[in-house]
């Protein structure tokens, strides 16, 4: 079969995709942590902290799936990166895996016994699920950054040399500092919308501004040192973009400041930091005068700025190597077959939109406000 | 290669996957038993059906959970511990999981939010909808995950790439009508079926010998053993040896569930049961049915069933071969080029795997001497005794069912529920279903060994490269977090039985409609 888009535009879609997912998954399951995150400190007696836990407990389980969904597209349109990502954040990928694991259960288990420990329990559980993914996702990204030391031998076998308290640098718990802020803000933001009018919001809106605030400075932060730290890669030779996917033709180098590039080169990049900037602008302007849509809108704007603005800054690398030139990841030479790409991309055209649409009209059927007294009334809810 | 990792990454898997299996097929079977019960509820209006769906439901909700959490595990496993395994075989293996997300996992997990908290939110045929698509989700996510696990098994549709170093597709088409895949699908979701059919039957009888809600364990009862009768039918009849003549590792796995060294004249005897001794190369105190394997295994009375130590010859000649074919990829990465080099692969590279058994023993699998070619060739031999007790233990709990459930059919129809002994019968049947499942993956997936991807990557070449403490820092972590929730949630679940379809909040309570009139009729 003759397949109607070359292999290098296919590989640009994907990485598009890629951080399409990565968006999504912040901005719906983003709010989701960052509730949590809030929990144990914005809602005090039983009958707030079940009000919060509402405001997300039907639909989290939807918005996870974002988060799934990444892992298995990652599979299988970069197989590479999925390859010598998780192997090499081992650890950091357990300590993950295990907040998460507690997430679905602290929902479904909490509110079934009365018992006021296990209850307080299961809340600090929530609370794990909710910060600790946040916290490391942002390590994380800022590892992605800073690149990560692995190399591959000849048959590409991926060899990872760092350790798990090596992913902790300033730099990257400065990012990791930014994915919480960004989260709870957005948390914070929901809530506004989603919560009733009440002492609950009026914290939520307290500690939302607090995070916005802090966001700002953090990502400002994370420019500066793009601009005059010691980040930044780029290809010597061998860039083929639509080549064998075999990462050892192409040769790197580390080149401080190398992020900031792209967008000398291309300056319409520079909306997505502008995004960043405003969105946290505006929700921390939303969630202090009370006006949820600026909030929630902000605050989605916000995380959507920020994200494109780390994608942007590295194209067309995905994970550059510390330690050897020749094994780095980049777009022309991480992803899978052009066959694979393409099939994918037919059957993401088909389904993302319809689970766009169900999950619109589920959202649609529980719009409204979730109050104290829904949840002593109403036995269904967590 | 470091070994140890590789087994501990194995012990890892398995205690993961076997813990998510759990729960996965009482999801799988509870999920569309809802949706049975919530129409009869739409059909008759009777408020008994919304309790017992939500009573169900409940039951259900608690297990879904877990059955996610566990989940998310695997989803990352590929990557953490199978680095190579993802990197070789990711262009075709990651798709079917990829394709999983979007059309199964979203499926089911936006609508099961709904499907608690919606109860007062939709009209009767919309909840009844939404309750069809968590039940339609979770079976498509077992269809695209055991197109994945059927790949592997049986790996169609793809071929090496020297240029890349790994296994890339050539047509999708057959990864999808994978045989193997199809069957393992019917076979899988029917095993599901049975265990929620089982369960519902057994916890039922427990309110029935308490002389508790008898009119909703009645219902119960009745849809249990219908449904339950025709998947056990299903998980018998369609049973997974249809695979069997296709590879010569799936022959490999039936000679070796069988127990059979020696090839047989067809049609083939079945060994009903015996002693298997891997030392001695035989097996004891056999009892034989005449003919009956060969009519099961290949349906027909004159093809043969290949015996163990035929197939360790035929292991032996694709070694010899394989090593043609990694000698040409060799070549072909120093000069691509090279067209003596592409036509050796070409000829050859049916059997490129079979080289890479080899790199147990040595480095450079064309340094490897007559001996170690023997080993390797002996290594394609899976665990004897513990497949064939496997597949044992599985089919005889498979017709057991069979007669278990036809009864209850029978005593169902003509409304005699209280038969002490079948009510203990069936309260003492819960947990059969499990076990047979767990033999099943025991059965497919040790039989698969030594093979990741039957024929095309060895397992121990899959895994990371990570050190042994960290291995075992993570499989003491996952058991013990996996210990502490098993814990909690049979608590939950033996709370939720105790306590019964009226103490759900919501029957009693609620203010006015149907589930204000299913509280006030009496438990009968
Ligand atoms: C035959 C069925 C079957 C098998 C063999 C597996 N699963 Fe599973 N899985 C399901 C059937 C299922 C399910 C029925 O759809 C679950 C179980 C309970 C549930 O909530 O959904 C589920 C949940 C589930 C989830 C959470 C989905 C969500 O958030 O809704 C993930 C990420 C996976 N699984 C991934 C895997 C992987 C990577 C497997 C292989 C190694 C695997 N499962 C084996
Ligand atoms: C949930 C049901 C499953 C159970 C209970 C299960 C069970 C097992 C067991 C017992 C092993 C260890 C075999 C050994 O090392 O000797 C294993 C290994 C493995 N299984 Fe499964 N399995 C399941 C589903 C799957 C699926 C659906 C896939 C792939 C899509 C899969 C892929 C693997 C892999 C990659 C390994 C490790 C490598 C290997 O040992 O071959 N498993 N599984
Ligand atoms: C006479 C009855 C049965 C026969 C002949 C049978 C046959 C088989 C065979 C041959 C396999 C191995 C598939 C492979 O090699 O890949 C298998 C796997 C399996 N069996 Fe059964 N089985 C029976 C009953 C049951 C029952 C009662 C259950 C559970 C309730 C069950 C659950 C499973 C599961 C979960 C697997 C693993 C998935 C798969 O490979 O399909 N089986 N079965």
């Amino acid at each position: 079969m003759e397949i109607p888009i070359d292999y290098e535009s296919l590989r640009v879609i994907w990485w598009g995709l890629m951080g399409v997912l990565l968006i999504a998954f912040a901005a719906t399951d983003g709010f989701d942590l960052g509730v949590a995150a809030l929990l144990p400190f914005i809602a005090h007696t039983d009958a707030e902290r079940r009000m919060v836990i509402n405001t997300i407990g039907p639909t989290w389980e939807g918005n996870q799936v974002w988060f799934i969904l990444g892992g298995g597209a990652i599979f299988a349109a970069w197989p590479f990166v999925y390859a010598v990502s998780f192997s090499g954040f081992y650890l950091a990928m357990f300590v993950v895996l295990c907040a998460l694991i507690l997430r679905p259960v602290g929902f479904k288990y909490r509110s079934k016994r009365e018992d006021e420990r296990w209850r307080a329990f299961w809340d600090w559980a929530l609370f794990t699920g909710g910060f600790v993914p946040a916290l490391v996702f942002g390590v994380a990204v800022g590892n992605v950054l800073t690149g990560v030391p692995f190399r591959l031998d000849a048959d590409l076998r991926a060899f990872y040399e760092g350790t798990f308290l090596g992913l902790f640098t300033p730099f990257t718990l400065l990012c990791g500092v930014l994915s919480v802020a960004m989260l709870v803000l957005h948390g914070a933001a929901w809530l506004t919308m989603k919560a009733e009018k009440g002492p609950v919001r009026d914290r939520a809106r307290l500690y939302g501004m607090f995070a916005g605030l802090l966001a700002i400075l953090c990502f400002a932060g994370g420019n500066l040192w793009a601009a005059h730290g010691d980040l930044g890669f780029r290809i010597v030779e061998g860039v083929d973009p639509a080549g064998a996917s075999n990462p050892l033709r192409m040769l790197s180098e580390a080149a401080p400041g190398a992020w900031l590039s792209n967008f000398a080169q291309h300056s319409w990049m520079w909306i997505a930091p502008v995004l960043g900037y405003a969105g946290l602008a505006i929700a921390v302007l939303g969630v202090a005068l009370a006006i949820e849509a600026l909030a929630f809108s902000g605050s989605t704007l916000a995380v959507a700025g920020i994200i494109a603005t780390v994608g942007l800054s590295m194209f067309p690398y995905i994970l550059p190597s510390t330690i050897d030139p020749r094994s780095s990841l980049t777009v022309w030479n991480a992803s899978s077959s052009h066959l694979t790409l393409f099939v994918m991309l037919i059957l993401t055209v088909i389904f993302l939109p319809l689970v766009l649409a169900y999950t619109a009209w589920v959202y649609k059927v529980l719009w409204g406000r979730v109050t104290t007294r829904d949840v002593t009334s109403n036995p269904s809810m967590y | 290669m470091d070994f140890t990792v590789a087994e501990l990454s194995r012990l890892q898997f398995a205690l993961t996957a076997m813990y998510h299996f759990l729960f996965v097929p009482l999801t799988l079977g509870l999920s569309f038993i809802l949706v049975i019960m919530e129409a009869v509820y739409v059909m008759t209006g009777k408020p008994i059906w919304r309790t017992i769906t939500k009573f169900w439901g409940m039951i259900f909700g608690i297990n879904f959970v877990l059955g996610v959490a566990t989940g998310i595990t695997m989803e990352f496993e590929f990557g953490t511990n199978w680095s190579y395994f993802s990197h070789y075989v990711g262009d075709i293996f990651g798709a079917p999981l990829a394709i999983e997300g979007l059309m199964a996992f979203f499926l089911e997990a936006t609508f099961v939010g709904l499907m608690f908290f919606g109860w007062d939110k939709l009209s009767r045929v919309a909840h009844l909808g939404v309750t069809f698509m968590v039940a339609l989700g979770s079976n498509l996510s077992a269809l695209w995950i055991l197109v994945a696990n059927g790949w592997m098994q049986n790996p169609v549709g793809a071929q090496f790439n020297p240029e890349t170093m790994r296994m890339e597709v050539i047509d999708f088409g057959a990864v999808l009508f994978n045989p193997v895949a199809q069957a393992k699908f019917v076979h899988t979701v029917s095993a599901g079926y049975v265990t929620a059919a089982a369960f519902v039957l057994g916890i039922s009888a427990i309110y029935l010998l308490q002389g508790k809600w008898r009119g909703f364990a009645k219902r119960s009862m009745a849809v249990a053993s219908a449904f339950g009768l025709a998947s056990a039918l299903s998980v018998v009849v369609l049973g997974d040896e249809s695979g069997y003549t296709l590879t010569d590792n799936q022959k490999m796995k039936l000679a070796a569930l069988e127990a059979m060294w020696e090839t047989e004249p067809p049609p083939a005897g079945l060994t009903l049961i015996g002693w298997p001794d891997m030392e001695a190369r035989e097996t004891y105190y056999g009892v034989h049915v005449p003919w009956a394997l060969g009519l099961i295994a290949t349906r027909s009375i004159d093809k043969e069933v290949t015996g163990i130590l035929a197939l360790v010859a035929i292991a032996e000649t694709r070694i010899e071969s394989g090593i043609i074919a990694y000698d040409a990829v060799q070549r072909l990465r120093a000069s691509p080029a090279d067209t003596a080099a592409r036509a050796q692969f070409e000829a050859h590279k049916r059997d490129l795997g079979y080289a890479l058994l080899l790199k147990r023993y040595v480095n450079d699998p064309r340094q490897a001497d007559a001996a170690m070619i023997k080993k390797a060739a002996w290594d394609t031999v899976p665990n004897v005794p513990l497949l064939f007790w496997a597949f044992r233990f599985m089919a005889g709990i498979g017709f057991y069912f069979i007669a278990l459930f036809a009864l209850a059919f029978w005593l169902s129809t003509l409304h005699a529920f209280d038969n002490k002994w079948f009510l203990r019968l069936a309260v003492l049947s819960i947990p059969l279903p499990w076990i047979a499942a767990e033999m099943g993956w025991v059965l497919a997936e040790m039989g698969r060994q030594p093979w990741a991807i039957d024929g095309v990557l060895p397992t121990f070449l899959g895994a990371s490269s990570l050190t042994v403490t960290e291995v075992i820092i993570t499989i003491i972590g996952f058991t013990l977090l996996y210990g502490a929730l098993a814990v909690v949630e049979v608590g939950l679940i033996i709370r939720t039985v105790k306590m019964g379809p009226y103490a759900h909040a919501g029957e009693q309570r609620e203010p006015s409609g149907h589930g204000a009139r299913a509280a006030s009729i009496p438990a009968e």
